[in-house]
């Protein structure tokens, strides 16, 4: 907690999602939801609203309840509804500061679109993959974004704004048992149920690991696996092909795909 | 004479104003919560359990157990003698003669009692306890010259007015520690609240020779989980903690004390006490929590213990292995009030410290600490071909796997454990997926919630198959299935199983002779007993006695069997990990150094995680069930004759270096 960074008039919106763990597929507290309504929580404990849209019964919802919030508004709607029209109308209505939402849902599409589409709806300012929000004055926020090898680049964005959280954001609070099961979860009838056509249209399988190249590690000493650990990624295997005749350029990438082995 | 009018007036006012004490200190039990005793079966029961149950645990110091005989007897004898000689006046010399000898043998006791006060080990409270062998001697001896008259052995009148105030001085100090002081906080209270205590004990199952360690299940649905305020205890819980002697046999056994870590039981009693008292401790006179100043806990009633009575770092510094209540005399329940306390820390505050959270997280999403993936559960036996109660529904024993399933060390237990059960023709199967984590830690961190949601999904899946016994590698589930699973079966359903640790069923095959067994060939050997095994659920003979049957002979460590001391692991410490000045697992492995022990048996896997974590060269740490597998004599039975031919062919090299 740092409380001198609480502001009393700033009214924080937090998207919250019904999480999956990656290992036994249980629903949960997703991990990037946590981390924003952590955020939220240490930042404006009074101006806070945390917002599912979905079904008000599911019990992963409790888990988020259980960090202390008190109540947590859910506009109820059915599982096949699309989120993003139902959030954005009450968010039009409600008009928060900053709305802060993970980088992308752990179930479901996890095209991590929800902050982009949100942000057109409401005509505001995007900023992805957050790690902290450092202070807010004169309608400014100063926030770290979070770049890969935990690099961090400062902004400063004017509010109102939408915020994807990363996973470098400080770690969520433990929820109690006790709290989760006592909170109010106020369900909201919006009025308003647009499917989503897009979920509709895909079909769901498990996700399969991705074939990763071996790293050879050339580092002789600690210190050089230290830089390699640490140093920004320089992408210098890359080339850049341009205004050339396209069979030329398809055969550049055939050929690289040759010299990877995913062709043979 | 003045005594004749004024002992009376004496007598009876210490008597009333003790009464008064008395009740106001029951009021402050009764500011606890409910909870149902029998008060009348109870209070018939307590001189027994005074003198039988609770004299056993006091006689393990033979000194103290007779000084205490004779302080407590004979105090007790001539304080009902006083009432009758003295206060209602009733003139019989042999009535005085009965009273001179019960202070005869109160001096006598307490003029050990002194004795040993003027040394006293560091566990012992000082303070007023330094002054209350004086008053014992006082108010002996003030009563026996009182009563030299009555018995006719000293003239009415003797010793003039002189003695008379020397006398009336005596026996107000005498009265006023051992009447007034009994009701009103003094070191007598441990006899008033301590009778008491024992008549409304809350596991009334631990007298006559009963064991009772299974914790209480939570409400889950109270208004508050787990216990802020000490008005959250249950009222009987207040009463124990004022029982307290301070005799400090529990600081002297507890692990995380002896580790510099911040709990001291006796002080964290005492703490209670100021807790239900209210004030501050700054009259305790005894070894603080190491690390901690006293005399800055401010605690009340209403007032919550974690925010200025007793830091979090205290309750989870204990690793629950009960040596605290198995060495009290007065039968407190340490580990009881701290878990209570943790459980509100956890369940109500989120605030389990280091990776308490991370770990009761993987607990609810994946049935293990580790958050590995559940359906993974039977992979350390791909190669072991074991039945699956799923297929098979219907087994003599099921083999509870436990949570040694996703470490590789404690594979090797299983392994080996496997392999006697396949020695000894067993007719066993595994729950395999449908076994879930048996809620241990989360119960010891706190968590209640979690335990009961494990265990009660645990039983459904129990509950689908017929089987006789379980059999499990782990003391830790072994109790929760046995003591802590049968108050969440569903009403009006109970277990219709038994359940044994490894070393008692192996040693039951041993002796039915199903096991061939060669001798153990190695150094000295030691063995350490897990406290879920020992203290929770008292086995401590048949580990021994198969040691024994595989040849081995005993180095015995000076901390064993009832006080073994703690390999560090239980109680969820090894994952709320409260920094002290050593590990309990060192200090453990030092006394298996001080036996020249080469090898310390055990009979639990979290126990040799611990032991074999200690820094090498130390002793080597293998379970029971390798030590018996690394023993088994397998039966060779005559090959058939063209097997052997091949053997022979296959005894040439394949392939021959070329010169």
């Amino acid at each position: 907690m740092q409380p001198d960074k609480q502001n009393a008039s700033l009214r924080i919106t937090a998207l919250v999602s019904v999480g999956k763990h990656p290992g036994s597929g249980r629903a949960r507290r997703a991990e990037q939801d946590a981390r924003a309504v952590e955020m939220a929580m240490t930042l404006a404990p009074e101006g806070l609203e945390v917002l599912h849209a979905g079904d008000p019964q599911a019990d992963s919802l409790r888990a988020y309840a259980g960090m202390g919030l008190k109540r947590l508004r859910v506009l109820q709607q059915g599982t096949n509804a699309d989120a993003v029209p139902a959030l954005s109308q009450y968010l039009k209505q409600q008009k928060p500061d900053i709305i802060l939402t993970g980088v992308r849902a752990e179930s479901g599409e996890s095209s991590g679109m929800t902050p982009y589409l949100l942000g057109e709806a409401l005509g505001l300012p995007v900023v992805t993959r957050i790690a902290e929000i450092v202070s807010i004055d004169h309608g400014e926020a100063n926030l770290l974004q979070a770049l890969p090898r935990g690099q961090r680049r400062a902004l400063r964005v004017p509010l109102p704004f939408v915020a994807s959280v990363d996973m470098a954001a400080a770690a969520p609070r433990q929820s109690a048992f006790g709290p989760a099961s006592r909170a109010d979860l106020e369900s909201q009838d919006i009025g308003m149920a647009v499917m989503d056509e897009v979920k509709a249209a895909w079909s769901e399988a498990p996700a399969r690991k991705r074939p990763k190249r071996l790293k050879v590690v050339k580092a002789k000493t600690a210190a050089d696996r230290f830089k390699a650990a640490t140093a920004k990624s320089s992408g210098d295997g890359g080339k850049v092909l341009r205004d050339k005749p396209a069979s030329e350029m398809a055969q550049a990438v055939f050929d690289l795909l040759l010299e990877e082995g995913v062709l043979r | 004479m003045i005594l004749d009018w004024l002992l009376p007036i004496l007598i009876s006012a210490a008597l009333l104003l003790a009464v008064a004490g008395m009740l106001k200190r029951i009021s402050l039990w009764r500011a606890g919560q409910p909870e149902k005793v029998n008060f009348f079966s109870g209070l018939m029961a307590m001189p027994r359990r005074y003198l039988v149950d609770l004299h056993h645990v006091v006689e393990r110091d033979k000194y103290m157990s007779k000084t205490h005989v004779a302080t407590a007897g004979g105090f007790v004898l001539s304080m009902v003698l006083i009432l009758a000689v003295h206060l209602f006046g009733i003139e019989n010399r042999w009535l005085s003669y009965a009273l001179l000898g019960a202070l005869v043998l109160m001096f006598v006791g307490s003029f050990f009692v002194w004795k040993r006060r003027r040394n006293p080990p560091s566990r012992l409270s000082k303070g007023p306890w330094m002054r209350l062998p004086k008053s014992l001697l006082m108010f002996a001896v003030s009563f026996f010259i009182a009563t030299l008259p009555a018995a006719g052995i000293l003239p009415e009148a003797f010793g003039g007015w002189v003695l008379a105030v020397l006398l009336a001085a005596g026996i107000v100090w005498g009265l006023g520690e051992l009447v007034f002081g009994m009701a009103w906080g003094g070191p007598m209270k441990h006899a008033f609240a301590g009778a008491l205590h024992l008549a409304f004990h809350r596991r009334p199952e631990r007298f006559g020779g009963g064991r009772s360690t299974g914790l209480k299940p939570v409400d889950l649905n109270a208004a508050k989980l787990g216990v802020e305020k000490p008005t959250d205890f249950k009222w009987n819980q207040l009463l124990g903690f004022d029982a307290c002697v301070q005799c400090g046999k529990c600081e002297a056994m507890c692990p995380a004390f002896a580790a510099g870590q911040p709990l001291n039981p006796k002080k964290l009693i005492q703490d209670m006490v100021v807790g239900l008292a209210g004030g501050s401790d700054a009259k305790f006179a005894g070894s603080p929590y190491p690390g901690r100043d006293v005399g800055f806990a401010v605690g009340g009633p209403n007032k919550s213990i974690t925010e200025g009575l007793v830091s979090p770092d205290t309750l989870w510094s204990c690793t629950t292995c009960r040596a605290c209540v198995e060495e009290c005399p007065m039968m407190i329940e340490h580990v009881d009030a701290i878990v209570d306390m943790r459980r509100f820390l956890t369940l109500e505050k989120g605030n389990t410290p280091n990776k308490g959270a991370e770990v009761l997280e993987n607990l609810i999403a994946t049935d293990n600490p580790s958050g590995f993936n559940p359906g993974s559960r039977m992979n350390w036996a791909a190669d072991q071909n074991l039945r699956v109660m799923k297929d098979v529904k219907e087994v003599d024993v099921l083999f509870w796997v436990s949570d040694g399933a996703f470490d590789m060390r404690s594979q090797r237990i299983l392994r080996a454990f496997v392999k006697v059960l396949k020695a000894a023709k067993v007719d066993f199967a595994v729950l395999g997926d449908e076994e879930r984590d048996s809620g241990d830690v989360a119960r010891r961190l706190g968590d209640d919630a979690t335990f009961q949601s494990l265990a009660k999904r645990n039983i459904a899946a129990l509950s689908q198959y017929k089987f006789n016994r379980i059999v499990t590698t782990d003391p830790h589930a072994f109790h929760c299935l046995k003591n802590e699973y049968p108050d969440l079966y569903p009403a009006g359903q109970k277990p219709a199983y038994e359940v044994l640790h490894h070393t008692t069923f192996i040693n039951e095959l041993v002796k039915a002779e199903l096991l061939n067994l060669s001798e153990f060939k190695g150094g000295t050997v030691t063995y350490h007993d897990p406290c879920y095994l020992g203290r929770y659920n008292g086995e401590y003979d048949s580990p021994r006695e198969l040691l024994k049957e595989l040849g081995i002979e005993l180095a015995e460590m000076e901390r064993s069997g009832f006080r073994s001391r703690c390999c560090g692991g239980g109680g969820g410490a090894p994952i709320t990990d409260i920094p002290g000045e050593r590990r309990i697992a060192d200090m453990r492995m030092e006394e298996v150094r001080a036996v020249g022990a080469e090898l310390v048996a055990v009979g639990c896997q979290q126990c040799t995680a611990m032991l074999e974590g200690v820094v090498e060269p130390r002793a080597e740490v293998k379970d029971i069930a390798e030590l018996v597998a690394e023993a088994l004599v397998e039966e060779v039975s005559p090959a058939p004759a063209k097997s052997r031919e091949q053997s022979k062919v296959a005894k040439k090299p394949l392939a021959e270096e070329v010169s």
